[in-house]
């Protein structure tokens, strides 16, 4: 019965503009790459090798797990939810994990461990949702709650990790290429490296394009933010399907939490306070709607990017103002906000 | 009606009751009130005292909630005009000066003011959704604190005049409760003795079809987010003032959740279309009153967990769908889909409850949810 339906579900219905159309489609992501170029090109101009292959790979070495929250907020907010939980959630995996592997447990339990008990918050958030109309908003706020008040009952403080491979994932490089950097001090030969958590990450953004725009789960979940009635009338897994993005933001962000725990080698029940905006202006800039039904996990990518370039931004310049870090962010979402209320308006 | 008011501030007024007596079995002095040097101290005086920033955020959060709206940015208000008024008395030469306290304030809650039009105009204007609007200002305003203070945490601590906003007392009473206090009588008056509360409902039922019936529901939301936005600004003042210092990073942190909480617990819908005052009086004391009994008998570190509970067993109580299966187990199965049709025809709640309470394992269950979702397509083409 769904298989006759298929050619219906997509974000746009097949028109005789279609070749205007599809451009328009992607009008939010050209914007967000032409933003990206003109950031990098700036801060190439303004500071020293800024552009330099390992500045440019540290763009992902360094937030490899706001790429893995992005991913995971897509799928939310595609069907026109939102997740308010996966900054807490996130600090409840790296105080899990720490406080488990301070224990003695092995890692090869601990990680499953952590995906499986954050799996399960954003499957109840879910269910909750779904089963009895609560607002996405505060139901993943009382999540955020939930979340934040078992990792501080855990412990209230750091917890350092010392296990062997979890210390290994945070040291190991994988070289790329080698590169001479000048340095007031001369030249200097150093490998271009990158690390496994970014490659996890862009594992998980295979998996989560291919599931996006090859499965059938995928189909439902943009039907669902097109018009939920509507999906629901042509017997598609709604509920099902609201559900399992909750719960998919879950496992994001438990994985999230891995990776965080990876890059600080340490477990802290304070971490993550306000990455939830982070991961939300990610998928903003990166032109998803937050109506829900039009958007792409690779603009999530860019978003996150675009963020990166911001945080290096700081970086490079000791004397900024992180405060202006957060004005730029909030900026940028602001922008991407009225770019869509304009495209949404002339579509109609 | 009065009849109809105590209906519906019963539950909230009994729970705050049972947390009391909770309190009271912990410590026995719990009801104690003393006065020490001419002020009044005791636990319950500590609970009003801490509850008057939540207060008032929370009426703000209440008349934003009843236009169908939300304002996320009221912590990261609170953090800009506490920490600029930080600021101002610090880098002035006289901190102790009257006029640098009240130049401060005034400037302060201009600038809360001020986010409280941008909010207001991004959702009446620009016609953005008040959750992303908001977001907007959450995540930029605690960038501008930060860009006020340096990145510093400010100690106003010389100033007596700026203490009394958080921390002082006159005539015994402790400032910011009756500050908080003459607030909520007068938003009290404002909206239930003029015809502002019943516009605001009005709003929040169908903003288009208040419109249409003359209302000018573009000034109605740009009021109360501005009314938010202020109220934000002068509990940011308070929090500031009676910690005697200001950290950029953590004035005011996760206060929206506190007066969001306040307000559903009071028994305003997030549909809007109706609000409480009172309730949310009552829902603020709730919070405060919960938070010091989970300190006392388990510890400081509960608190969150017992609000997420909180949260979650309220929303539930409240939802029409919770209401139904429990009335279908009382009646029978027959009712039990009966009545979440019901629930799809009246006005407030149909976007929201649209398709879902279907029973898929039977066949009955799926034609049931399928008429449910056209009714739903029919009410929405006609509003």
């Amino acid at each position: 019965m769904t298989t006759t339906l298929q050619p219906a579900i997509g974000p746009e219905a097949p028109s005789k503009k279609r070749s205007l159309k599809r451009f328009e489609r992607y009008s939010p992501i050209a914007a967000t790459v032409v933003l990206l170029i003109v950031m990098l090109a700036f801060g190439g101009i303004r500071y020293d090798n800024f552009l330099s292959g390992q500045a440019l790979l540290d763009l992902f070495n360094k937030n490899s797990y706001l790429f893995v929250l992005a991913i995971g907020m897509t799928f939310v907010i595609l069907t026109g939810g939102i997740d308010l939980s996966v900054g807490a959630v996130m600090a409840m995996g790296t105080v899990i994990a720490a406080q488990l592997l301070s224990k003695g447990w092995s890692p090869a339990l601990v990680i499953p461990v952590v995906l499986v008990i954050s799996t399960v918050l954003g499957l109840l958030v879910g269910l909750m949702i779904d089963k009895f109309k609560i607002q996405p908003f505060i139901a993943t706020l009382a999540a955020m709650f939930l979340a934040r008040g078992l990792s501080l009952m855990i412990t209230d403080r750091q917890i350092a990790i010392t296990d062997t491979f979890f210390q290994k994932m945070n040291l190991t490089h994988i070289n790329l290429w080698e590169t001479t950097t000048n340095t007031r001090r001369g030249v200097r030969v150093s490998d271009v490296y990158t690390t496994w958590s970014v490659v996890i990450a862009l594992l998980i953004l295979v998996i989560a394009f291919v599931v996006l725009h090859y499965t059938r789960f995928g189909r439902t979940v943009y039907a669902i933010g097109g018009g939920e009635s509507s999906a629901n009338l042509m017997g598609l897994a709604v509920a099902r399907t609201k559900i399992s993005v909750y719960a998919i933001s879950g496992l994001c962000s438990g994985l999230a939490g891995i990776l965080y725990s990876f890059y600080t080698a340490s477990g802290d029940p304070i971490v993550g306070v306000g990455y939830e905006l982070n991961a939300i202006a990610a998928v903003v800039i990166g032109g998803t709607l937050l109506a829900g039904g039009a958007g792409y996990v690779l603009g999530s990518v860019l978003g996150v990017i675009t963020l990166s370039v911001i945080y290096a931004y700081k970086d490079f310049d000791g004397g900024l103002n992180t405060g202006w870090t957060r004005v730029m962010i909030g900026a940028l979402v602001l922008l991407f906000i009225v770019l869509q209320r304009v495209l949404v308006a002339r579509r109609k | 009606m009065k009849h109809v008011l105590s209906n519906r501030l019963i539950w909230p007024a009994l729970v705050l009751v049972a947390l009391l007596l909770a309190n009271l079995a912990f410590n026995h002095s719990f009801f104690n009130i003393r006065l020490q040097n001419g002020n009044l101290f005791g636990p319950l005086v500590d609970i009003l005292r801490n509850a008057a920033p939540v207060v008032l955020v929370a009426l703000g959060m209440t008349l934003v909630i009843a236009t169908r709206g939300i304002d996320l940015s009221v912590g990261a208000v609170a953090a800009i005009s506490g920490s600029w008024a930080s600021m101002h008395i610090i880098s002035s030469g006289d901190p102790s000066s009257v006029r640098v306290v009240l130049t401060a304030v005034g400037v302060a809650l201009l600038m809360a003011l001020v986010a409280g039009a941008w909010n207001g105009f991004l959702v009446s204007v620009l016609g953005i959704q008040p959750i992303v609007a908001t977001l907007v200002l959450m995540t930029a305003g605690r960038g501008l604190a930060q860009i006020i203070t340096s990145e510093k945490i400010l100690y106003p601590d010389n100033s007596p005049a700026y203490k009394l906003i958080g921390g002082g007392y006159l005539l015994a009473v402790p400032f910011s409760i009756l500050l908080a206090g003459i607030i909520f009588g007068l938003t009290a008056i404002l909206t239930r003795r003029t015809a502002l509360g019943t516009l605001i409902e009005a709003v929040g039922v169908n903003p288009e079809a208040s419109r249409l019936a003359g209302i000018r529901s573009r000034s109605i939301i740009w009021i109360v987010y501005l009314f938010a936005g202020l109220l934000a600004g002068l509990a940011g003042l308070m929090l500031t003032s009676n910690s005697t210092s200001a950290d950029p990073n953590s004035i005011g942190l996760f206060i929206e959740l506190d007066a969001i909480l306040a307000v559903v617990i009071g028994g305003t819908s997030l549909a809007g279309g109706r609000f409480s005052l009172a309730g949310t009086l009552i829902g603020a004391f709730i919070i405060e009153a919960m938070n010091t009994f989970v300190i006392q008998a388990i510890s400081a570190r509960a608190t969150d967990v017992f609000k997420a509970c909180v949260v979650i067993a309220v929303m539930i109580l409240q939802s029409p769908q919770a209401r139904a299966m429990v009335t279908g187990a009382f009646r029978g199965r027959k009712r039990a889909v009966v009545v979440p049709a019901g629930s799809v025809v009246s006005p407030g709640s149909a976007a929201i409850s649209a398709p879902a309470p279907a029973t898929p394992d039977t066949a009955d269950g799926h034609t049931a949810a399928t008429s449910d979702s056209i009714l739903t397509k029919s009410s929405g083409t006609t509003s």
